[in-house]
């Protein structure tokens, strides 16, 4: 067919294929599917899928990312970063769900059980109460606490600005002293057996 | 196990390989050889017997003898390997090319097998015609070739509160250099038509790969049409399996993790998608709480990979030679200073050849070393005329959790020994 395309290579997708690949959600709600789930449904889901892991409130298991809770520890020495208190968007939470959770069984969960886990992190962080249904109507109902936490990369303001100086390149400051070693923290693999294992 | 059993242990294949006499008292310059060598004077079995045939091999390993030069994995920083980092041993490679066969892995959900003939490639949202390519499409499309690193945003993230992991292979090894060939993706674009896309000024272009984790990211538009390649062959032969085997994007100077591996869909939208890598990970934390968030560029860095923990100084007093790896994602690297004493004095050091732009470029110091404890630091500078910051410089701005984008000037205390330690200094 008459083509503007330089080269005419590739074929028309077909929109069974795009609707089966493109299933990102923005964070405006488009590519949320029609569908809804309610706490106590995502809680049955979530402990029989997801609480092997993320612990059967969302807390966290072991080494395994905390989904819950964290609220006001950003400035913290060690802050908890968790879909309550850092995510900015909740369509992150569906789409990363339904795309590539549970860990290791990708893309099973089906719209409703993604709405229903989704509806259960919420309670888990507190965010609504147990009667909640979420769906794609009710979705923008919920407000994600650390959505004004976020600013857009701004080193070359704030860093380069500064750090574009021609440096010292003499006596530059007093003789140095050691203030930590990483052989005290002792963390670091030892031998090539431990180290390459895998 | 001490820092000299530490530096024995990784020099293990060196000191098994030389017939070689206690390391660290050999005087500097050539000394006078009171015996004749046996190496030299007694037939030796590989000047007598044949090697191996050239059938022996269809596709080589590193000899044995450098069985330390491999990936390493730090167990403790993941909670699954399948979801995780190793390094690459650049203490113990030189020039600028990464071997593919030890350059670092990151996935998120494994390495996949992906072959040529499953392979698709979609692009769609909005474009003028949504189109699927195969592997072979894209073979046909014309090509170029261009050198690039590949540094994982990680690279240096667990060394912002402190001195953590002995070696330059654990505290700057997420990161690979390679020759790519492949399609620029403002072609593919070209064949999908943007003219429903309208004005490109505030489009994106949004990128995933076919595993489970999928790895989507945003980016802007400008970019995907500047040097963004769809990438099928590394230094010179497919792509590795754990490298995106048989497709990979390759975002020239910008974080690793934009690097979408098993490409399998692009798409044109009129707003970054905010996916769970650029607002969940890929951001970075001030000290106040808030986020920075697309900090996509990875600014002008350097290490010295030898002398290093890993690298000890066995070869006594005498000349040594201070070898680097510099680069920066906004260009080219123009300089390189080097300290022996902590960044009171600086020299500025030799370039191995020019540097190439958001590449990896080799430095030398020629030093006579006269047994002193050494302070070992480098400090990059690129073609913006940027300065590699220090980490206090760094932390000032930023503090202690921004995970990301640790650009800071390390330094080695290298002992009377020769043996070198992570540490910070005042």
């Amino acid at each position: 067919p008459a083509s503007d395309a330089p080269f005419n290579l590739g074929r028309e997708a077909l929109p069974e294929e795009i609707a089966a690949w493109d299933v990102d959600v923005l964070p405006d709600g488009r590519g949320l599917p029609v569908g809804s789930g309610d706490v106590w449904t995502g809680e049955e889901v979530f402990v029989e899928q997801c609480a092997s892991c993320h612990g059967d409130f969302a807390e966290g298991s072991g080494n395994w990312p905390v989904l819950a809770g964290g609220f006001g520890t950003l400035a913290d020495e060690d802050p908890v970063k968790t879909v309550g208190s850092y995510w900015p968007y909740l369509s992150t939470a569906f789409d990363y769900i339904n795309r590539s959770m549970p860990f290791g069984a990708a893309g099973t969960l089906s719209a409703d059980d993604t709405y229903a886990i989704v509806a259960y992190i919420l309670y888990s962080n507190d965010m609504v109460d147990d009667d909640f249904v979420l769906s794609n109507e009710t979705f923008f109902d919920v407000e994600m606490p650390n959505a004004g936490g976020f600013v857009l990369d701004d080193r070359a303001e704030l860093e380069y600005a500064h750090w574009s100086a021609e440096p010292c390149m003499s006596d530059c400051k007093d003789p140095v002293e050691i203030t930590m070693r990483a052989s005290v923290v002792d963390v670091t693999p030892e031998t090539e057996e431990e180290a390459s294992a895998e | 196990m001490n820092m000299d059993d530490f530096a024995k242990t990784s020099r293990r294949a060196f000191l098994r390989g030389s017939a070689a006499v206690a390391a660290g008292t050999v005087a500097g310059k050539a000394a006078a050889q009171d015996a004749p060598d046996p190496l030299i004077t007694e037939l030796q079995d590989w000047a007598t017997f044949t090697g191996y045939g050239v059938d022996e091999t269809p596709y080589g390993l590193p000899i044995k003898y450098e069985d330390d030069v491999v990936r390493r994995n730090v167990a403790w920083l993941t909670a699954s390997p399948i979801s995780s980092i190793n390094f690459t041993p650049i203490h113990a490679l030189e020039g600028t090319i990464t071997p593919q066969g030890c350059a670092f892995e990151r996935h998120h959900s494994g390495a996949i097998e992906l072959t040529k003939d499953d392979y698709r490639l979609m692009i769609n949202g909005l474009v003028d015609r949504p189109l699927v390519f195969t592997y072979a499409d894209l073979e046909r499309l014309p090509r170029e070739n261009h050198v690039y690193f590949c540094e994982c945003a990680a690279n240096t993230g667990m060394e912002w509160a402190g001195a953590q992991l002995n070696g330059a292979q654990f505290t700057h090894g997420m990161i690979h250099n390679m020759e790519y060939t492949g399609v620029p993706l403002r072609a593919l674009l070209a064949e999908a038509g943007l003219d429903a896309a309208g004005d490109l000024s505030d489009k994106w272009v949004y990128v995933e790969g076919a595993d489970a984790s999928s790895n989507g990211r945003s980016i802007p538009m400008e970019k995907a049409l500047d040097d963004v390649l769809v990438a099928f062959k590394a230094n010179g032969e497919a792509l590795r399996m754990e490298h995106g085997y048989p497709v990979r994007l390759v975002v020239p100077g910008w974080e690793g993790n934009m690097w979408v591996k098993w490409l399998r869909r692009i798409e044109i939208t009129d707003a970054a998608v905010e996916s769970r890598e650029e607002t969940s990970k890929y951001t970075d934390v001030y000290e106040d709480g808030t986020a920075r968030k697309w900090t996509w560029e990875m600014d002008a860095k350097s290490v010295v990979t030898s002398p290093s923990p890993q690298m000890p100084i066995t070869h006594g007093t005498g000349p040594l030679v201070i070898s680097g790896l510099a680069w920066s994602g906004h260009g080219k690297i123009t300089r390189v200073d080097v300290s022996i004493d902590g960044g009171v004095n600086w020299q500025t050091a030799r370039l191995g050849k020019q540097g190439d732009t958001k590449a990896l470029t080799r430095f030398y110091l020629d030093i006579e070393w006269d047994g002193s404890p050494m302070f070992l630091q480098s400090r990059a500078i690129d073609e913006t005329g940027y300065v590699q910051p220090t980490k206090e410089a760094l932390r000032e701005a930023r503090g202690e959790n921004s995970v990301y984008h640790n650009n800071c000037i390390q330094t080695w205390y290298v002992n009377e020994e020769g043996v070198a330690e992570n540490v910070e200094v005042s």
